[in-house]
């Protein structure tokens, strides 16, 4: 299988009298897998995701998304939902989806559609009459009916009531293209765990482990959040 | 409805055993067609390839086979079915005699506790 994203020593210095917020990463992901990126705040999951989205430069080491460097390509095929939101509130719902179309040429309105009534949303009110929990999972909607190759969630469910979240994670099970990869930063490991193949465990800007759900859960007999909370003991 | 999974085992196993259970207990009928991996995955909110190898290790012990291009079906093996039923059941008995020499009851005091319930719980 091809790989997806690669990562050679990639380092992010913020402040040289800091200790790195990267420190020499090195990692391979390929299609077909659904990755849990999961570390304590701080660890450097959000900056690692900027670097492979090109919202920040790293101090050094390479990128590689599809064998492409970080650019116009890359990001043609990486769908990113941002840990905060960008999207305009004066703007209707079915406005933010026209933008999309025009921005995406990978985008599915209809897909984006149905996942609305299935939540319950009507496509023509403004951004900013909902609630903090609605406008996530309309971000999350929005970037979830591209046809991508690498989804990049930051914190993709933290607002989101229970219920809907199990609809979300059922979603990203049934939609996903086999070919193509989702990588999800997250707290809630309990949650997203049955869903995960792999896990990356972030520590002060290393990797601390990269293994598959099953195999910690054959090794440790625990599950993954059982060990998050053991290695990340405060 | 997703499936109940423990947190400390391998999911993999457990749809393993799932699965099993939905065909000796006859929601899937012998030589029924299985549904495609995604819709299992959905309906479990597992992984796809959590439940792709989960299948996998039922065509290897060949309570599943799959056909080229039609997908995978129940084998029509009822007497493997049956076997497997008997295993199954054999390993609750185990776990349940256990228990029940831990509250310190004989072989013969179990078979008759077991005969005095078996009708008032089996009706249900």
């Amino acid at each position: 299988m091809s790989e997806l994203l690669e990562l050679h020593q990639l380092t992010k210095i913020y402040d040289p009298k800091d200790q790195p917020a990267l420190s020499q990463i090195d990692l391979t992901l390929t299609g077909g897998h659904i990755i849990g990126l999961l570390g304590p705040n701080g660890s450097g999951k959000t900056t690692l995701i900027k670097i492979v989205c090109g919202l920040l430069q790293p101090t050094s080491g390479d990128v590689l998304i599809d064998g492409n460097k970080v650019g116009p390509k890359s990001k043609s095929i990486i769908a990113y939902l941002p840990d905060r939101t960008y999207l305009n509130d004066y703007m209707t719902i079915r406005e933010s989806i026209e933008m999309f179309m025009d921005f995406y040429a990978d985008f599915d309105p209809t897909r984006a559609y149905e996942m609305l009534a299935n939540l319950g949303i009507r496509p023509d009110v403004r951004l900013k009459t909902l609630s903090k929990g609605n406008k996530e999972k309309v971000q999350l909607i929005l970037v979830m009916s591209r046809r991508a190759k690498l989804y990049i969630l930051d914190e993709p469910i933290a607002g989101v009531d229970p219920a809907a979240r199990d609809y979300i994670l059922r979603t990203i099970i049934s939609n996903y293209d086999p070919e193509a990869s989702i990588l999800i930063s997250t707290h809630l490991i309990a949650d997203v765990e049955p869903v995960l193949d792999e896990v990356i465990f972030l520590k002060n800007g290393t990797i601390n482990l990269h293994t598959s759900v099953d195999a910690i859960r054959e090794t440790e007999g625990k599950s993954v959040d059982a060990l998050f909370r053991e290695v990340f003991r405060c | 409805m997703s499936w109940n999974l423990d947190n400390d085992r391998p999911i993999f196993l457990q749809i393993v055993e799932h699965l099993q259970n939905d065909i000796v207990s006859g929601t899937y009928q012998p030589g029924e067609k299985v549904p495609s991996v995604r819709e299992l995955a959905s309906q479990a909110s597992v992984n796809p390839n959590t439940m792709q190898r989960a299948l996998s290790e039922l065509e290897r012990t060949g309570l599943v086979h799959s056909e080229r291009t039609s997908g995978r079906f129940i084998t029509e093996d009822t007497s493997m079915i049956e076997g497997l039923k008997e295993e199954l059941a054999t390993e609750q008995i185990k776990a349940f005699i256990e228990r029940m020499k831990q509250l310190g009851l004989s072989g013969a005091e179990i078979v008759k506790l077991v005969e005095k319930y078996t009708e008032k719980y089996t009706d249900k």
